[in-house]
């Protein structure tokens, strides 16, 4: 019995690759975290401070005149989400069709989707950055950031969409005789607008995320009052603030869910 | 005819089923008061046409799906109310096969037979892959009684649907069960590869003494190999006996209809 | 929906008359969101004239673009930018695994778990990066501890949600077959989930790592560590030579990123 045991392979042939990717995983954030200066006692300070914070920042602050401040920090950035989410959507529609290799020579493509790629490789605060220093401080500067964000990350989507359609149909929309427009109407929007709420709807989710977050560098909307009432300690109105802003959130999942089930 | 079956030749049974209902939906009972003593060796045969409660009552017995009312006797203990624990205890002592087979398919044959072991093995074993030698020589016996020792390290979803079910008997038996459950084994497998398996399953019947009770639409393989057959029609049990004694009469009650016989 | 009824309809419509008017409501509400929102916004036309110029303008002091200054100031803070993208992620999925487990309903079958769950990672989603960046430089002061774990925070809520709807996704068949074993609960996680879903983990993992790493890259402004404090600091300097250096650096390094996790999901999946 036994030579037969031995004349077998073993029962599990070590993956030698898997594991050494593991081990330098493991030893990767070791040395990751020596280097970053992550040593327990400054977590451990943390967290007595981190407690404190919370201590500081609880309860929220509910005076008056501080909510309307929120109030009109949270209508200003709700507002810079919503004109740029609609104008990026708008722009998007045409700049994917022109980007989609299927449906457009490559020297039409190819720009296209420099331009995408270019929009999309920037993070959101760097393009408010410099669009604050080209139109100055306020909600333009943000619009236009976002604008831009949404281009890169809903025309690249679109065109990837519109890429993965069945060109059966579009041709046989085509046979009937059909001008361009109404090719693109009935043979490739049909396929496509499924998608393309969804598309919508989360990069409308996304700006509404973002606007607070431009705001820090005076690109409007609430990431400003929330930036000042950092700076000035005041904690609580932080906290307020923070409350205001995930339940915006949430609402405007709520109503996405709700619109994407019309759609369907 | 409903009720406990006695036949002569039947020794004493491992479970048995007293007053078994099960009800998915409210006032609409899929098994009606079921009781049978399963005999304790060979293969019975529960056959009946679909919907009436054949795979509910097989899963009634290691509780993957919970009867409403009834008890389920196997060890002596009653499986409807255990729970935790005891509940694996007695589960692991009943081997079960599936009709899609259900192996992990992105582990490979090997890790998929010893896997009947994890009722056996502490969670922390299971990951470090830590099985204790004796399992291991077991396995690769059992691989070579379906004969797929050559594919041990292959990916299951490499494999065949007859292969894979081999390699899913394989994983019942590495349960060193007291019974093995075959919940239509062979309905997804062509015809020759469906006799493969039943002979398979007859030949671990003989071999290790362990009793099967397979559900099986397939009449006459279920005549060819089953050493008692239980009917049912109708969430109620019609027959019960020896596969000799089921006439067309009898077929005619569980299945209804006179067409498909030939 | 309409019935044929055997009278010759002379009409068709696409939608139910309910679907079109809430069709028809939400264009108006969006409309109407859009115009009251021009209204009420505050555009300096001025502003909106001088763009084109303005733009040109800081175009032109970015250029020529001062490369001497990599080596310098810009090498050592966008190895700690990566560090700090790495380090976050791999933070954020050891506490997002158990995260996603509990919010996935054929796991956690307790629904109460299940919100929990849910609640915390949509929390973590809601609170944008610099966000959670200002509140551990307070916490933590200046540094790359902060960014770390404003990272890693971050991504909990996106790791968790992708991988617990992959727990969902498994197939029920092998998980069945193991709890007939009488496998506990852990060794099924192990034997029957696991090894499901691991392609999709790695798969999402890799993806929050591409976009942590353009958010580590920004974390510097509010001072978090990494590359933005040098951006920070060059653009109060009013230095657009060198903040040029560091977008195209940037860029680069995103870009270098997104073929690595491309040609790593092809080998792994």
């Amino acid at each position: 019995m036994s030579e037969v045991a031995q004349a077998r392979p073993p029962a599990f042939p070590s993956n030698w690759p898997a594991r050494l990717a593991w081990l330098a995983l493991i030893a990767y954030s070791f040395y990751a975290a020596s280097i970053l200066d992550v040593t327990w006692e400054r977590f451990v300070t943390g967290i007595d401070n981190g407690i404190r914070f919370v201590g500081r920042m609880v309860p929220p602050d509910t005076d008056a005149a501080k909510l309307q401040l929120l109030a009109q920090g949270l209508y200003e950035s709700i507002e810079i989400a919503i004109i740029a989410s609609a104008l990026g959507i708008v722009l998007s529609l045409p700049i994917g069709l022109l980007a989609a290799r299927n449906l457009m020579p490559a020297w039409v493509t190819w720009p296209m989707r420099l331009f995408i790629t270019l929009c999309r490789s920037f993070h959101q605060v760097i393009i408010a950055i410099v669009f604050v220093k080209a139109v100055g401080f306020g909600a333009l500067a943000g619009i236009l950031a976002l604008t831009v964000a949404s281009i890169g990350f809903t025309g690249k989507l679109f065109a990837e969409a519109i890429e993965e359609i069945s060109l059966k149909q579009v041709e046989a929309i085509r046979a009937t005789g059909a001008p361009f427009a109404s090719v693109i109407a009935y043979g490739v929007l049909p396929q496509v607008l499924t998608r393309f709420v969804g598309f919508a709807t989360y990069q409308v989710d996304s700006n509404l995320r973002n606007s607070t977050m431009v705001g820090m560098v005076g690109a409007g909307g609430i990431g400003g009052t929330m930036f000042a009432a950092f700076q000035r300690f005041d904690y609580d109105f932080l906290l307020t603030i923070l409350l205001a802003i995930i339940a915006v959130i949430m609402i405007s999942e709520a109503l996405q869910n709700q619109i994407k089930k019309l759609y369907q | 005819m409903a009720g406990t079956a006695q036949q002569a030749g039947v020794a004493p049974a491992t479970i048995e089923v007293r007053g078994l209902t099960k009800e998915y939906r409210r006032g609409i009972p899929v098994l009606r008061d079921i009781s049978v003593v399963f005999p304790d060796h060979g293969i019975t045969a529960v056959i009946g046409p679909s919907g009436t409660g054949k795979s509910t009552l097989i899963r009634c017995i290691n509780r993957l799906v919970e009867p409403t009312s009834g008890q389920v006797l196997f060890h002596g203990a009653d499986m409807t109310r255990l729970s935790g624990r005891a509940l694996r205890e007695h589960r692991r002592r009943i081997g079960m096969v599936f009709q899609e087979y259900n192996l992990v398919e992105r582990l490979t044959v090997m890790e998929n037979v010893l896997s009947g072991r994890l009722g056996y093995l502490s969670p922390w074993q299971a990951f470090l892959r830590n099985y204790p030698p004796q399992d291991i020589a077991m396995a690769w016996e059992l691989l070579d009684t379906v004969g797929l020792t050559p594919f041990a390290n292959q990916r299951a979803d490499a494999l065949s649907g007859g292969q894979r079910q081999r390699v899913g008997i394989a994983r019942a038996v590495m349960q060193h069960p007291d019974i093995l459950l075959a919940d239509e084994p062979t309905s997804s497998l062509d015809p020759k590869t469906s006799v493969e398996i039943m002979e398979l399953l007859a030949k671990i019947t003989a071999s290790r003494h362990i009793p099967v009770i397979v559900n099986i639409h397939n009449v006459p393989l279920a005549r060819r190999f089953a050493n008692h057959v239980i009917g049912m029609a109708g969430g109620s049990v019609v027959y019960a006996g020896s596969p000799e004694g089921l006439t067309d009469d009898h077929l005619k009650q569980i299945y209804g209809g006179e067409d498909w016989l030939e | 929906m309409t019935a044929a009824t055997g009278i010759l309809r002379h009409e068709w419509q696409r939608y139910t008359r309910g679907e079109r008017l809430a069709r028809y409501a939400l264009y108006f509400g969006v409309v109407l969101a859009c115009v009251v929102s021009l209204r009420t916004v505050e555009i300096i036309p001025e502003f909106l004239y001088d763009a084109p110029e303005q733009v040109v303008d800081l175009l032109q002091r970015m250029w020529p673009i001062e490369w001497r200054y990599y080596p310098k100031g810009v090498h050592e803070a966008l190895i700690e930018t990566l560090h700090i993208a790495t380090l976050g992620t791999l933070l954020a999925i050891v506490m997002a695994v158990p995260l996603g487990v509990l919010a996935a309903h054929n796991l956690t079958p307790n629904t109460g778990l299940n919100y929990f769950a849910k609640l915390m990672l949509v929390s973590s989603r809601s609170v944008n990066s610099l966000v959670w960046a200002l509140l551990f430089v307070a916490i933590f002061g200046p540094g790359a501890l902060a960014g770390t774990m404003a990272i890693a925070f971050r991504s909990i809520g996106f790791v968790g949600k992708l991988f617990g709807e992959a727990l969902e996704d498994a197939q029920p068949g092998p998980i069945e077959a193991l709890r007939s074993c009488g496998a506990p609960w852990l060794s099924v996680f192990i034997k029957g989930y696991w090894p499901q879903v691991e392609p999709a983990f790695w798969g999402i993992a890799l993806f929050r790592w591409d976009i942590s790493v353009r958010e580590s890259a920004v974390l510097g402004l509010v001072g978090a560590g990494g590359i933005g404090m040098a951006i920070d600091s060059a653009m109060n300097l009013f230095q657009w030579e060198r903040v040029a250096l560091m977008l195209v650096v940037i860029f680069v390094v995103v870009l270098v990123a997104e073929v690595a996790v491309t040609a790593i999901r092809k080998r792994i999946i």
